[in-house]
């Protein structure tokens, strides 16, 4: 079973609940955690795996044999993307304006293209204590697109698992569709500030596309005031758990302890939640799928 | 009258890692400019999750629809299932029938836009829609007026919006000779971040200890380290893990890179949220609105004093 972890808001604690949800699952369950914020990854700063394999995410470029090329303009006027350009009787491609579709390659009556793979990210494959598989994307400085390393790293092979747990980057747009558009699951963390619910609506539009189910936690209760519980009323959303602001926790992750380690009876609330999720997906009938 | 233009500076908020205090930070800037000699003009660039007019009493003057993306669409009597899309398209976008009573279509949420598709197709059923991405707004505060966006739930072309709010935020500067523009960015360091800092004089830098905070700060250096836009740092909630502070500023310091204010962590800040104000106005002797009073003048002197040139 797939559960992605997301908040429209940044600096939630989506990542304090996705390793601390890994930890309390590792001693039962195959537990993969997959970092899919590839922009500003930071499960490993708290799992601390040995990265076995680091491989590239690439986007497909397309590359013009001057040779064969007869200047036709075709692929131009096929790039949504204007990722090619004719100038001076040549055709100039702009990397990092491509998204990888083909579509040029594809179109090009001469079949003058060709495509090579550039590196836009990095994709590292770990193993943390207990067997927690943890994999993490890092996207190259300088460039500007997270979904493909966000697909590619979702589509890594591995070793089969009981539970995948996917980290989403923030904000409420394409990278997040690209990492939540098929799990089973959507846990979504906030906090009960104007912002907090802001961003919540956001997240919870693009969960009502894809129609998974989904559920919330409340993090540093007790802060702010009583909208998102309000809001989250009048919707099908169950709050699953809140997480009280105490100072010992903003300690405690700063020097990359894990939430359940700084509380360690938190491990029973993490299980409960992890029961009320598997209960909440219509295939699994409370049991990992 | 022309030589009389101010210099327009634009200074972006930036963070790396989400939640550190951008948008805190960035309204109690737009409140002190406004009380200052250098008003300005305000960009919220972070459009998937825009919060800057929440605590700035925005009223929106103007909503203008955003078009940024386009999606395919076959057209189910032209089609006459040949796969050649589903085969082409690299972003798993189209839908395949399993049965022969049900149609090829395309998943919105996943469709890239690139037109692949509705080139080639052979039967000439596939047409490309433009989609409404969003809506931007020209809003009026008490500080100034505030260019921001709402991005649709799921959308892409983030850094378009981000551009579009940005022009027109820099447009009405330029009508109106102010001389400062204050863009409130987005996490992280991709697609809108190097919009939001595509232009900037100044990135302030709104970093949180920890091994998060500073593990994203550092990216975040890097980012900007190669679009070449000067960058300064202030430290949020400094007080609450001593040792992150210190981290980052043996980091900063090792870089060369100016701390201009250490803000400590401070409940008014959640509560001038809920108020809807900036929290230099909201409680101006609080510890944090002092600390921003702090870098807003440290700010002004970097911005404004090598005006002459």
């Amino acid at each position: 079973m797939k559960i992605a972890i997301a908040s429209g808001k940044g600096g939630t604690g989506k990542t304090m609940i996705a390793t601390s949800l890994a930890a309390s699952l590792a001693p039962n369950y195959k537990v993969h955690l997959v970092d899919c914020d590839v922009e500003a990854p930071n499960t490993h700063l708290f799992l601390k795996p040995e990265v076995f394999l680091s491989s590239s995410a690439v986007v497909n470029i397309p590359q013009i044999d001057p040779d064969i090329c007869n200047l036709c303009g075709v692929c131009v006027e096929v790039c949504q993307f204007h990722a090619l350009a004719m100038i001076a009787e040549q055709i100039l491609v702009f990397s990092q304006l491509c998204h990888g579709c083909g579509g040029c390659t594809l179109a090009c009556p001469m079949k003058a293209i060709s495509e090579f793979p550039q590196e836009v990210g990095k994709l590292n494959q770990g193993k943390a204590e207990a067997c927690i598989k943890n994999d993490f994307g890092v996207m190259t400085i300088s460039e500007a697109m997270p979904t493909p390393i966000i697909y590619q790293l979702k589509a890594l092979e591995s070793e089969p698992s009981d539970v995948t747990l996917l980290d989403a980057p923030p904000g409420a747009s394409c990278a997040v569709v690209a990492t939540i558009y098929d799990v089973d699951y959507v846990l979504l963390v906030t906090e009960s500030t104007p912002f907090g619910l802001h961003d919540l609506e956001k997240a919870l539009g693009i969960v009502s596309k894809t129609g998974s189910p989904a559920g919330i936690i409340i993090n540093r209760d007790g802060i702010g005031d009583g909208q998102v519980e309000a809001y989250l009323a009048q919707t099908p959303y169950p709050i699953l758990m809140k997480i009280p602001y105490h100072v010992k926790i903003a300690e405690g992750l700063g020097s990359g302890k894990l939430l359940v380690d700084i509380f360690p009876s938190l491990r029973v609330d993490f299980l409960n939640l992890f029961k009320q999720i598997s209960e909440a997906i219509p295939t699994c009938k409370g049991e990992p799928c | 009258m022309l030589n009389q233009t101010k210099p327009l500076r634009q200074l972006v908020i930036l963070s790396g890692k989400g939640g550190t205090g951008k948008t805190s930070v960035a309204a109690g800037l737009m409140h002190l400019s406004a009380l200052s000699t250098n008003p300005g003009v305000f960009a919220d660039a972070d459009v998937d999750a825009a919060n800057l007019a929440l605590v700035t009493e925005a009223v929106p003057l103007e909503t203008h629809a955003y078009w940024g993306s386009q999606s395919a669409e076959i057209n189910t009597k032209l089609c006459d299932r040949c796969d050649l899309c589903f085969q082409i398209c690299r972003f798993n976008a189209i839908h395949k029938p399993e049965n022969l009573q049900q149609n090829y279509n395309v998943i919105d949420l996943l469709c890239e836009g690139c037109a692949a598709c509705a080139y080639m197709c052979p039967q000439s059923a596939i047409d490309m829609s433009k989609q409404q991405d969003g809506e931007w707004f020209h809003s009026r505060t008490p500080y100034g007026h505030l260019f921001h966006a709402e991005l649709f739930p799921g959308a892409e072309n983030t850094g378009k919006l981000v551009t579009t709010v940005k022009q027109f935020a820099k447009l009405f500067a330029e009508d109106h000779n102010l001389g400062l523009m204050i863009i409130d960015g987005p996490p992280g360091i991709g697609c809108p971040v190097i919009s939001a800092s595509g232009g900037a004089d100044l990135a302030l830098l709104v970093a949180e200890p920890g091994v998060s905070g500073l593990h994203d700060l550092e990216r975040i250096i890097q980012t900007l380290d190669h679009f070449n836009v000067p960058r300064v740092v202030c430290i949020n909630k400094a007080d609450i893990y001593p040792t992150g502070t210190a981290d980052i500023a043996e980091l900063t310091e090792s870089l060369g890179l100016a701390t201009v204010g250490m803000i400590p962590y401070d409940p008014s800040i959640s509560e001038s949220i809920i108020h809807g104000q900036p929290i230099t106005k909201f409680c101006p002797q609080s510890p944090s609105a002092l600390a921003i009073k702090d870098i807003w003048s440290k700010l002004e002197g970097i911005l404004f004093t090598q005006d002459s040139k």
